[in-house]
């Protein structure tokens, strides 16, 4: 084992993880909560009072606060990453939060999270860093290395702004993992013959379809398709919508105002989505604000007939991803089903259809926990860049470019370059001159993209060709190179034949942070290296003791204690006073086991106070009079995703 | 299109000193990783231009150099042999991308002879002209008011079954017509692949003019399809 762990890092719309290579085995690193998943949630405490930097929160304790001060949480922010103002602006009828006032065009775009303002890519970093820990306590060692996963439909701007948060991290990002392709990876790690499989995931917010060719332990992917705004969420929104509409027409009150009692009925909606996974029916009850009740029961077959325009749009990008690999469903020999909303039986029977399954006599493959797959594969990844592993020694990815690179030509079409679904890193060389006596420059506009016409693609980059020797028009000869890496980012080199000079180059990202402006951005300084990693620990890990402590001794206030036995009580107590005393040891490992052995103990009392905080939301009153933090376990997927208002 | 920084290609290793041919990804003496090397596409592969090959020793040939090259094995290696692990191995994927299609393959070939279509027009100008061939004039003149009249239909939201039996009718016909295509474009690579200097440049006019009626016709199959609605 190399001395330094390089972790696997799923960095989801809904929930995050991070895995590492055990042996020839992928597990995940558990937070201090004992949960695999990290809730994408982030939430800035109160600003100290004598100044300094503000504490952020990440994953569970985040999600409390979203129910107290909305204003200072945000989720769901990979929705946002790479994308720009008037997107971003779109994204933002379903969210709560606000855009800071601020932002001059072309600058990406800042939310406003209480008092500060933060991009896309420094949220992000947020709950990277909180990976980080998390793996770095688990180790007792520092991490600096990481693979990171990105759906395979995303675009070069989206895959930057990845990097940039694994940088602000802390992180040196060896790879970004296609997540169908990760998802192989983990599913591979026993295989030797040659067959082609396809990989099916649909998540919180997007969906993937990617097919490879495995032989000899070379994952080829031969295609890859999907959409990056198609997901669990949309089942969601809908299952809302639907109550809403009943909730006015049948109580004559609109909800739809409220935004914690949103929330409040978006978490029931979930609820029975992930009910009718197992059941033929499930019941909606939810408490009014008047006090009186919504219920409803919804048999699965009318689930299944609501979200049926959701679930068919995942059918046209298999199938162009099939007629891109050049193979029909037959030929397909394996199915892997990834992502929360594939426990959905519609979806399953959606992609027997597709795929002519049980015609074959098979199955698709759900053995791995379709929330864990991806990070199990990034973990593989990460062992076959270590290099050091005998386990991954001959496994290798060879993947795709979701999109073609095409440069605007006259008259605004463009000229493709590279074509989608070739295999990564891939390269271009295009040849520029000049259409005036003397001119010095030119200038090229790089977009992504399927359509005809530029301005239906994607607009990469412009790129500025400077310093070009004054010749006459059409004379100079400027070789341009465009290079896909195997993170699927772009490079552009540009040399002057005639000459043989390099030519300068200014690149005009249309989206996405200069290296100066994601060095500013960089975490607080404590999370170097040069640190005493150990004393750092200790007193990260003293703080958590102290913040559960906190919380405990303010418990037996709140009115769901009594709702406890005086066993459980019990219980809870000696854990507390356990704590206390372990706390003034300087043994870390200590503290951390009797900060879990707590939160264990009080995990009924915090259940009992959630369900209490949800209700008295509903009747307009605030979490304050619930209680402290306390974690509680993660049961459903996208728990907080946004509500769609229509 | 091919020379990728032919001029940059040290003759030297740059790790163990001993010269080399420049047409080499690895070094002979110490079998360090070596900047892209000048050649063709062919040659990466350590084959000759020919329009024949064999896909699977391809295909096998791909995978063993990707096993070495690809910017995995050198994540923990110096700046400098990563930056050739990711060019070298971006030159096998456009390389093997290029050769394992047939149609991809003969246009390079034929680039590579200097016996394509027409100087490709510079920068971002370029565009595919293809002419109507002249055997099929009238026909096509016919086609494509048929489908420019189903285009308005569709639009206007008439289904006419005769116009549409009519287009499948033409679209199975311009199918067959691609396969003549490619087969005689089959035959044209096996006299090329046997041929003398003569022979051979005698079937690259022949396969320049194949591939100009290929993608002519294949331009109209696509717009059939489109219009057809599949």
């Amino acid at each position: 084992m190399a001395e330094a762990h390089v972790v696997g890092i799923d960095l989801g719309t809904t929930n995050s993880l991070v895995a590492y290579m055990e042996g020839s085995k992928p597990v995940v690193i558990p937070g201090v909560d004992g949960s695999n998943l990290v809730p994408s949630v982030v939430a800035l405490d109160p600003l100290p009072a004598g100044g300094g930097r503000p504490t952020v929160t990440v994953g569970n304790s985040a999600r409390k606060v979203l129910i107290e001060t909305p204003e200072r949480v945000i989720y769901s922010v990979k929705r946002l990453m790479g994308r720009g103002l008037e997107e971003v602006k779109k994204e933002l009828q379903f969210f709560q939060f606000r855009l800071a006032d601020d932002i001059e065009e072309g600058e990406v775009p800042r939310i406003q999270l209480g008092e500060l303002r933060f991009t896309p890519p420094e949220i992000s970093a947020y709950i990277l860093r909180q990976l980080k820990r998390n793996a770095e306590r688990f180790f007792g060692a520092p991490v600096k290395q990481a693979v990171i996963t990105v759906p395979a439909y995303f675009n070069d701007a989206q895959r930057q702004a990845t990097k940039d948060a694994g940088r602000m991290a802390g992180l040196d990002v060896l790879r970004l993992v296609n997540e169908p392709t990760a998802a192989a990876l983990a599913y591979g790690l026993d295989r030797t013959q040659a067959e082609t499989i396809a990989v099916y995931d649909l998540g919180g917010g997007t969906f993937d379809i990617s097919i490879l060719k495995l032989q000899d332990g070379i994952f080829e992917v031969q295609s890859t398709n999907g959409d990056t705004h198609l997901g669990g969420d949309d089942i969601d929104n809908l299952l809302v919508a639907i109550a809403l509409d009943e909730i006015r027409a049948g109580h004559g009150i609109d909800l739809a105002a409220h935004h914690d009692a949103v929330q409040a009925l978006r978490k029931a909606a979930i609820d029975a989505k992930i009910r009718l996974s197992t059941e033929q029916s499930a019941r909606f009850d939810f408490e009014l604000p008047d006090g009186s009740r919504y219920q409803r029961e919804i048999p699965r077959t009318v689930f299944e007939s609501v979200i049926a325009p959701v679930l068919a749009r995942t059918a046209g990008p298999c199938k162009q991803a099939m007629a891109d690999a050049g193979i029909t469903a037959d030929k397909i020999d394996e199915v892997v089903l990834v992502g929360g909303s594939s426990r959905i039986p519609a979806v399953r029977k959606l992609v027997d259809d597709l795929f002519h399954l049980s015609a074959r006599g098979k199955k698709p493959h759900t053995e791995l926990n379709p929330d864990e797959v991806v990070a199990l594969g990034a973990a593989v990844q990460a062992d076959i860049l270590d290099g050091a592993s005998a386990a991954t020694e001959e496994m290798l990815l060879l993947d795709v470019t979701p999109l073609s690179l095409g440069i605007e030509a006259l008259g605004g079409t463009v000229a493709r370059i590279i074509q989608r679904n070739s295999t990564i890193p891939a390269s271009a060389t295009e040849f520029f001159t000049t259409g005036v006596d003397g001119q010095t420059n030119v200038a090229i506009h790089v977009l992504q993209g399927e359509r005809e016409l530029a301005t239906d693609c994607r607009s990469l980059a412009r790129f500025d060709l400077k310093g070009i020797p004054p010749m006459s028009a059409g004379l100079p000869r400027i070789e341009v190179k465009f290079l896909i890496d195997a993170d699927g980012i772009l490079h552009v080199s540009a040399r002057e034949q005639r000459s043989g000079k390099a030519a300068e180059i200014e690149v005009k990202p249309t989206y996405g942070l200069t290296d100066e402006q994601v060095e500013s951005m960089i975490l607080d300084s404590f999370d170097h290296a040069e640190d005493d990693f150990s004393k750092r620990l200790l007193i990260e890990t003293r703080n958590e003791a102290e913040t559960i402590l906190t919380a405990v001794e303010r418990a037996p206030q709140n009115p769901a204690w009594n709702n406890l036995s005086a066993e459980e009580q019990l219980t809870i107590k000696a854990a507390k006073d356990k704590l206390i005393t372990v706390k003034q040891s300087e043994n870390t490992q200590a503290i951390a086991e009797a900060t879990v052995a707590l939160d264990t103990a009080t995990r009924r009392f915090a259940e009992l106070m959630m369900d209490a905080a949800v209700s008295s939301a509903i009747r307009g009153k605030t979490m304050n009079e619930a209680g402290e933090e306390l974690s509680e376990p993660v049961t459903a997927p996208h728990e907080f995703a946004p509500a769609e208002f229509k | 299109m091919l020379k990728v920084l032919d001029s940059a290609v040290p003759i030297a290793c740059w790790s163990c000193s001993i010269g080399h041919n420049d047409f080499t990804l690895f070094c002979p003496h110490c079998s360090k990783i070596q900047p892209p090397p000048g050649g063709d596409y062919f040659s990466v592969f350590g084959l000759q231009p020919r329009l024949n090959l064999d896909l699977a020793a391809l295909e096998q040939e791909f995978h063993r150099l990707s096993r070495k090259l690809h910017p995995d094995r050198f994540a923990r290696a110096g700046e400098h042999e990563k930056e050739w692990s990711l060019a070298d191995t971006a030159l096998i994927n456009d390389a093997y991308r290029t050769l394992k299609d047939p149609l991809r393959r003969t246009e390079y070939l034929l680039r590579l002879v200097g016996a394509d279509s027409g100087e490709k027009a510079v920068g971002a100008a370029r565009k595919d002209v293809s002419r109507v061939p002249a055997d099929l004039l009238e026909e096509v003149f016919e086609l494509n008011m048929q489908i420019e009249e189903a285009r308005q239909a569709k639009q206007a939201g008439d289904h006419d079954a005769e116009s549409q039996a009519s287009l499948e009718e033409a679209q199975q016909k311009f199918v067959a017509l691609l396969d003549a295509v490619d087969s005689d474009l089959r035959v044209s690579w096996t006299v090329w692949d046997n041929g003398d200097e003569a022979a051979r440049k005698a079937e690259q006019k022949k396969m320049v003019a194949l591939l100009d009626r290929r993608r002519y016709l294949s331009n109209l199959v696509r717009d059939i399809k489109e219009v057809l609605g599949e």
